[in-house]
Formats: C-alpha cells, sequence, structure tokens
C-alpha cells in the first residue's frame, strides 16, 4: 500500500479508483466494511478448521479422514436401525393382530397400508406393475379376476407360498398341455377354444362347430374350469366367462393357452419377507378392491 | 463540534477497511421520548410476557393463547387454530403488515422505524442500560479514551452482563411461543428442555446482543432494505421530522445572533448548540434536512424544544412538518397538514380489503375439510362385470375438538353406484361412514364402481360430498371419474 502516486484520486469523494474506467465513470476504490472484512476471515479460519475435524481433501488413494470420524455411512445405518426399531412396535402389533382386524383398526391400517406400498414397490411391482395391474402372463391386481381368491386370507396364503413353486404349501393348478401331449387335435382345440371364445364374447372364426366344442369342453375342461365356464379357485382355474384373460384375450391366445399351456409361477415370500410385510403386503392388495 | 462527532470530509483512506464512526447518543427528554418509553413498555411487556396467557380449548388440546405447535402443525392465536393448509392466514397479514407501512410512511414517513421497529426499541433498552453503567454521552466518550483501570473494566463488564440478560431472556421468551411456556422455563432450568430450545435461545441471544449492542445505527443504515424503499414511497405531504430552516437560519452562537438582531440583521433562532445531533442515535445532523440515516425517532424535537424553551423562543425548530409547508410559510401562506389523501385512503382501503377478507374467511371457515385424489396407475380398471372401477386417496379433515363421524356420498354417477370405503367403520344405504378423530386428518381409499353394463363416458364430473352425522355440516369437492368408454 506504499505507492499511491501514480493511482488516481477521485476529485469530489477525494477516494483513490481503482484504474477501471467505463463510459467515463470510475469505479472509486472504497473500502470494505470491517464487519464484512472480518467475516470473511472468519469464514476462512471455519474452513481450515473444518478440514482438520471432517473428511475433505482427496488423496490420490484416499481421502483425509478428519480427526472426529464422521462417517455419512455409519450416520446412515445408524438412522436406518432406529427407523427399523422405531417400526418394530407397529411391526409387532400387525403380526399379532388377525388381517381382518388390521383392517378395523385405524391406526394399523395406516402403517399396514404405507408398509405394504413401499414393500410392492420393492418386491411385486417389477412383475405386476407399480400400480398392480399387471400385463401378460401376470395377474391384474385391480380388476375383481382373483385366479386363487382374493380375499384377506386367500392373498395371504399365496404372498406366503407362493403359486406352484417348491414350497409344500403352494398351491398347484396345472393345466394339461392339449396339444403338445397330443390330447386333443388341432381341429378339436381350434373347436373347443371357439367355443369358449363365444362364450367370452370374444370374436370366432367362421364356420366352426361350437356345438362340437361345447361337448369337447364338457369333456375335457369342465371339471376344472366348471360346467358354466365360471372357474374353480381351489384348483386354480380360472373363470373363462369374461376375457379377462391372464395370457391374452384374442382368439388365437385361447388356442395357444389350450395348445400349449403357460402356468405361470408366483414366488413364495415366506423366507425373504418378514411376517409382518407380508401381511402389510396383504392388506395393501386387498386394497387395492379385494374380492372373492 | 468536538472532534470525535467530526465526520471525515474528503482525505482518501489507506486502510483496508472503513469502520463507522462511533455514535454517543445523549439522553433527552421530552414529549417524544415519553412516547418512545411507554411503546417500549408496551411492545417489550407483549413479547416478553405473552406466551405465559393461558386460554381453554378443552382437555387435549393446548392451553397457551398463542403458540405455535411445529411438532402437531397447528397454530393457536386465541380462539384461531390455524391449519397447516390455511397459513394463506399469514400471507394476509403479511399484506396488511406491508400495506399498514406504506400508509404509516405516507402519514408520517419512517415513524415505524423510530418507535415501533424491534432494533430500534432493543437499541433503546441497551442504550438504557449503557447510559445507567457508563453515564451519559460526556461520560462514555471519556471512558473510551481511558486507559484500562479496574474500574473501567467493571463497567464494561457490568455492562455487558446485563446486555446479555436482556438478550437471553430475549431468546429465551421466543421459544416459549413454540411450546407450553411453564412446562418449558421448567425444562430449560433443569436442563431438560430439547436441544432445538437451546439452539434458538443461543441464537437469539446472540443476534439481540450483537444488534442492539453494537451494530445499532448500522443496521438501519447499511441492513435494512426498507430506508430505500421508504425513500422511493415518500413525497412532500408526508410529515417527517424537518428542521425548519426558514425559522433557525442564518443559525449563530446565541450572543452572535443576539448582536445580529440588536444591529437590524436577519438572525434565526438556531443556536447552533448542536444537541439535536448529540441526541440523534443514527448520528444525524437533521438541520442538512431529510436524510436516508433519520429514523425519525422525534429525539432531536425534544432536544431542541429543551433549547428554545430554555432561550425563551417558541418551540418547534424541529418539528413533525413537510417540505411543502415550509414553502408555504416562506411564501406568507398557512401550512397544511393533509393526512387524508388519495395515497393514505388509497392504502387504508387495501388494508380494510385485505382484512374483511380475512375476518370473513376466518369466520366461515369450514370445520370439516376433504380432499380427493384420484388414482393415476390405473385411472380405472373394468371388471368381469362390465363395471368400471376408479380409485380415490381421500383425505377428511375434522377441526373439532372431539371424534366425529362424516357420512360420504359421491354424486354424478347412474343410480346403482357402488362406493366404497377401505377400512369404513359402517354404512348407511350404501354410503360409507367414516369417523375421524378429534383435530386429526384420515386418509381413506374410496373405490367407486358404475353399474354394470352403464356405458361411461370417458370423463364424468363427480362430486364428493361429506356430511358430518351430529351437525349436518356439508363439505365438498369436485374430481372425475374415468372410464374407457367414448370421450
Ligand atoms: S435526526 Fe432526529 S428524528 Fe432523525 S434519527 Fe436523529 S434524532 Fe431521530
Ligand atoms: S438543537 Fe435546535 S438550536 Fe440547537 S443546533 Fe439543533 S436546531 Fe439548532
Amino acid at each position: 500500500m506504499s505507492d499511491t502516486h501514480n493511482k488516481e484520486v477521485d476529485q469530489i469523494s477525494g477516494v483513490e479508483t481503482t484504474g477501471h474506467e467505463w463510459d467515463g465513470l470510475k469505479e472509486l476504490n472504497n473500502p470494505l466494511p470491517r464487519w464484512w472484512l472480518y467475516i470473511f476471515y472468519a469464514t476462512v479460519v471455519w474452513a481450515v478448521i473444518y478440514w482438520v475435524l471432517y473428511p475433505s481433501w482427496p488423496l490420490v488413494s484416499s481421502y483425509t479422514k478428519g480427526v472426529l470420524g464422521a462417517n455419512q455411512r455409519q450416520e446412515a445405518t445408524a438412522a436406518y436401525d432406529k427407523g427399523v426399531a422405531d417400526r418394530a412396535q407397529f411391526a409387532d402389533k400387525i403380526v399379532a393382530t388377525s388381517l381382518e382386524d388390521i383392517t378395523q383398526d385405524q391406526d394399523l391400517l395406516q402403517y399396514a397400508l404405507a408398509n405394504g406400498r413401499a414393500a410392492f414397490g420393492d418386491n411385486c411391482a417389477p412383475c405386476h406393475g407399480s400400480g398392480g395391474t399387471g400385463a401378460e402372463g401376470y395377474p391384474n391386481l385391480q380388476d375383481d379376476t382373483w385366479i386363487w381368491g382374493g380375499t384377506l386370507d386367500d392373498i395371504h396364503t399365496t404372498l406366503l407360498y407362493g403359486i406352484r413353486t417348491d414350497n409344500d404349501d403352494a398351491r398347484f393348478g396345472d393345466m394339461p398341455a392339449f396339444g403338445t401331449d397330443e390330447l386333443l387335435t388341432r381341429e378339436e382345440i381350434d373347436q373347443v377354444s371357439n367355443f369358449v371364445a363365444s362364450r367370452a364374447g370374444v370374436e370366432t372364426d367362421a364356420d366352426v362347430d361350437l356345438a362340437a366344442g361345447q361337448v369337447l369342453y364338457e369333456d375335457n375342461c369342465a371339471a376344472c374350469h366348471g360346467d358354466n365356464l365360471e372357474g374353480i379357485q381351489e384348483v386354480g382355474a380360472p373363470s373363462l366367462m369374461s376375457a379377462n384373460y391372464l395370457y391374452g384375450n384374442s382368439l388365437d391366445d385361447i388356442k395357444a393357452q389350450v395348445a400349449a399351456p403357460r402356468n405361470g409361477v408366483m414366488p413364495g415370500w415366506v423366507e425373504r419377507l418378514d411376517p409382518a410385510t407380508i401381511k402389510s403386503l396383504t392388506v395393501y392388495v386387498h386394497s387395492f378392491g379385494g374380492g372373492q | 463540534m468536538s472532534a470525535d462527532t467530526e465526520t471525515h470530509e474528503g482525505g482518501h483512506s489507506e486502510e483496508w477497511f472503513a469502520s463507522a464512526k462511533k455514535i454517543y447518543p445523549m439522553a433527552t427528554h421530552g414529549l417524544f421520548r415519553r412516547i418512545k418509553w411507554t411503546l417500549l413498555f408496551i411492545t417489550l411487556g407483549i413479547y416478553y410476557f405473552l406466551p405465559f396467557i393461558r386460554y381453554d380449548r378443552g382437555p387435549d388440546a393446548p392451553g397457551q393463547a398463542v403458540l405455535i405447535d411445529m411438532d402437531h402443525t397447528r397454530a393457536y392465536f386465541f380462539f384461531i387454530e390455524i391449519w397447516p393448509q390455511e397459513v394463506y392466514y399469514l400471507t394476509g397479514l403479511l399484506i396488511i403488515a406491508a400495506v399498514a407501512l406504506f400508509l404509516m410512511n405516507a402519514v408520517a414517513g419512517r415513524v415505524w422505524c423510530g418507535y415501533l421497529c424491534p432494533q430500534t426499541v432493543w437499541t433503546d433498552l441497551f442504550l438504557w442500560v449503557e447510559r445507567k453503567v457508563e453515564g451519559d454521552r460526556r461520560e462514555r466518550i471519556a471512558l473510551d479514551k481511558d486507559p484500562w483501570t479496574f474500574g473501567k473494566i467493571r463497567k464494561r463488564a457490568t455492562k455487558h452482563f446485563f446486555w446479555l440478560m436482556i438478550a437471553w431472556w430475549t431468546g429465551g421468551a421466543w421459544v416459549l411461543y413454540f411450546n407450553d411456556a411453564p412446562t418449558l422455563v421448567w425444562q430449560l432450568l433443569t436442563f431438560q428442555a430439547p436441544m432445538i430450545a437451546y439452539v434458538w435461545i443461543g441464537i437469539l441471544t446472540t443476534t439481540t446482543y450483537l444488534l442492539a449492542g453494537f451494530m445499532r445505527e448500522q443496521v438501519c443504515i447499511y441492513m435494512c432494505p426498507w430506508p430505500r424503499i421508504q425513500a422511493a414511497l415518500t413525497d412532500e405531504k408526508a410529515l417527517n421530522v424537518t428542521y425548519r430552516w426558514d425559522r433557525g437560519e442564518p443559525r449563530g452562537s446565541l450572543k452572535h445572533n443576539k448582536e445580529l438582531a440588536a444591529q437590524g440583521m436577519p438572525a434565526g433562532d438556531c443556536i447552533d448548540c448542536y444537541q439535536c445531533f448529540q441526541v440523534c442515535p443514527t448520528g444525524v445532523d437533521i438541520r442538512k434536512g431529510m436524510q436516508l440515516d433519520c429514523i425519525q425517532c422525534g429525539l432531536c424535537i425534544d432536544a431542541c424544544d429543551n433549547i428554545m424553551t430554555k432561550i425563551g423562543k417558541p418551540t418547534g425548530l424541529i418539528a413533525y412538518d413537510t417540505d411543502e409547508n415550509i414553502e408555504r410559510r416562506i411564501e406568507g401562506k398557512e401550512p397544511v397538514y393533509e393526512i387524508v389523501r388519495v395515497r393514505t385512503i388509497i392504502y387504508a382501503a387495501i388494508i380494510a380489503v385485505v382484512g374483511a377478507i380475512m375476518l370473513f374467511t376466518l369466520l366461515n371457515r369450514d370445520f370439516a375439510d376433504i380432499s380427493v385424489l384420484h388414482d393415476r396407475n390405473p385411472v380405472f380398471v373394468e371388471q368381469s362385470d362390465g363395471s368400471v372401477r376408479n380409485g380415490y386417496t381421500v383425505r377428511l379433515s375434522n377441526k373439532r375438538r372431539h371424534t366425529r363421524a362424516f357420512m360420504l356420498h359421491v354424486e354424478g354417477m347412474p343410480p346403482n353406484t357402488q362406493v366404497e370405503a377401505v377400512g369404513a367403520d359402517s354404512t348407511f344405504a350404501g354410503r360409507p361412514i367414516i369417523e375421524v378423530g378429534p383435530d386429526t386428518t384420515r386418509e381413506v381409499r374410496v373405490l367407486v364402481s358404475s353399474p354394470p353394463w352403464e356405458k361411461m363416458p370417458q370423463s364424468t364430473p363427480v362430486t364428493f360430498r361429506i356430511t358430518e352425522s351430529v351437525m349436518g355440516e356439508v363439505v365438498t369437492t369436485k374430481d372425475t371419474f374415468k372410464a374407457p368408454g367414448e370421450p
């Protein structure tokens, strides 16, 4: 600050200028307010203290750890554990309460729905869709077609053990492969498929003998799907009356399913999710609309 | 003018920073000083003691008249209870506050700054402590120059002790607005209060101590935006603390002016005693005219009036007056005080309208509330019997202090539409009845299914109506029922 002689001093204010000039306006070199300067120094000091206390500088393969040993991963884990512990009391109540009673208890219901929604997103959404509307081969949980039953208990059983899994308590229902196993001829498959389509309101082929199809249906299908196509839940044979079919609603889809049926697998969750979560999921899925 | 108060004129500083000139406001007495003391007592009295006033809202409800309950997201102000979705009242209050500031400004400049601004009020209180401990202006200037003797240290320590006590009490009173005051006081005393309470007390103690003890007029001059806005809003009809130079000039010492007068030369009433300058809390020489730094506290009026009384001249050399009036007096016209004019009428009208709207909504507010969120995924579901089902998340709020039951009805749908609420407590004629606890919100999932095979259009406007079972209070909201059908 010694040499100010060659600096220009503003006539009016007596303050020296910075030498910057725009359109004839000269910038005055006014000093900073003291408080401002001190706050600036304080931030510098703060930064240095921070470097010492907390992880900050990157090194070649690591970083400075800071003397406090602060670690965000540990903090996150601790917060997670605390969350689990906080929820434990609710979880215990859910386990101890019957499904029916959970839906009657406002607090438990709210908890179960929230917990179920989260668990659904993590575990179920990949197949059944984030809104539970399913896709071809994956049942729509929002409608009233429940292949294995839509009561709270049915849904709970399905969630626990799955369908067609290795679990001893899992429910099975295998549709015979009428085409691949040569139980029916090509023509017979066409006939029975057209008969089913005609009853479900799907457009049929021209010149097909629907009466023959009906006979074939009664001989081969009625045992599982019922005399009036109403389906039998106990064996997982869906109703064929309306075309909410799992594997497609066109005549070709029906033919394909009769000839070489697909038998989808629903995994059981008893070994992967805790009982409270499975119960919450049951309540949540049931809240989509439930059903028989 | 003493060297201490002389402002630097010209001569550039080679410092890296320029420090503000320390101001040593002198004590004065008079009408405006009394007004200031009175307002200080009232405002600080309200601030420090309001949380202790009780108000009975019945069992299970806070008994504190003014309370902001963060945990339960409720704000209480005597008989008013504000829910989070009603914070628009705050918007109304802010509008009224802003326009009231404009109105005050149109009437009498920065009166808010001079008498009611917290910065002014606390600074005044701190200055009072300073005077009690260290003495008035002259003694304080001397004390600053004194070497560090035991006596000086004792005085300084005493002053800072009292300042910190006031600052600490200020922070303490603040947190009492957010929790039951007597309980919190006890918790604070026994070190069981929540951490956040100590943190806030710490913050407010520090800011009060710094702002009222050290920053003082610098807050008004450098930090506060209001002087800038105010300068743009004021006009020549607003009353401002004004030095009536038409009467005061030419100024000179008492003796000098008397001599001038004796010779028949023009001599003003101002005896250049600098009292008006020395009492000024922001270091303004009001005789230089209207300035941004002046907070319109009127203390210079008191000071000058005291001088005028002493020298046997009429008071009011400095007074609340307008520039317009000075011109008028010079021209020999009567002064005018136009408080009621277009500007003030408009401001007052805005305040009245906003206030009336707030009062109206407050008196007519519902004690129940419904909001509906249509499911987006899926928007609708077709059922095997041909019906279409829509899912909604319905939130019901009960703002009364007891459990109430609401019957839910969906209007605008064809007959035989089914309405189910997951977890409904009962149904009446096919309409779900949902109980909501006291002062709470409950969320239920509602499924609406159209009658089987009924051809529904793509979108049907529907009204969700809740009817409270006892008083019959009705609240509605609108939504739509979606279907795959024809648009
Ligand atoms: S000039 Fe007068 S009115 Fe303005 S701040 Fe100073 S003492 Fe108060
Ligand atoms: S107090 Fe009054 S008389 Fe004294 S200098 Fe100020 S205006 Fe002049």
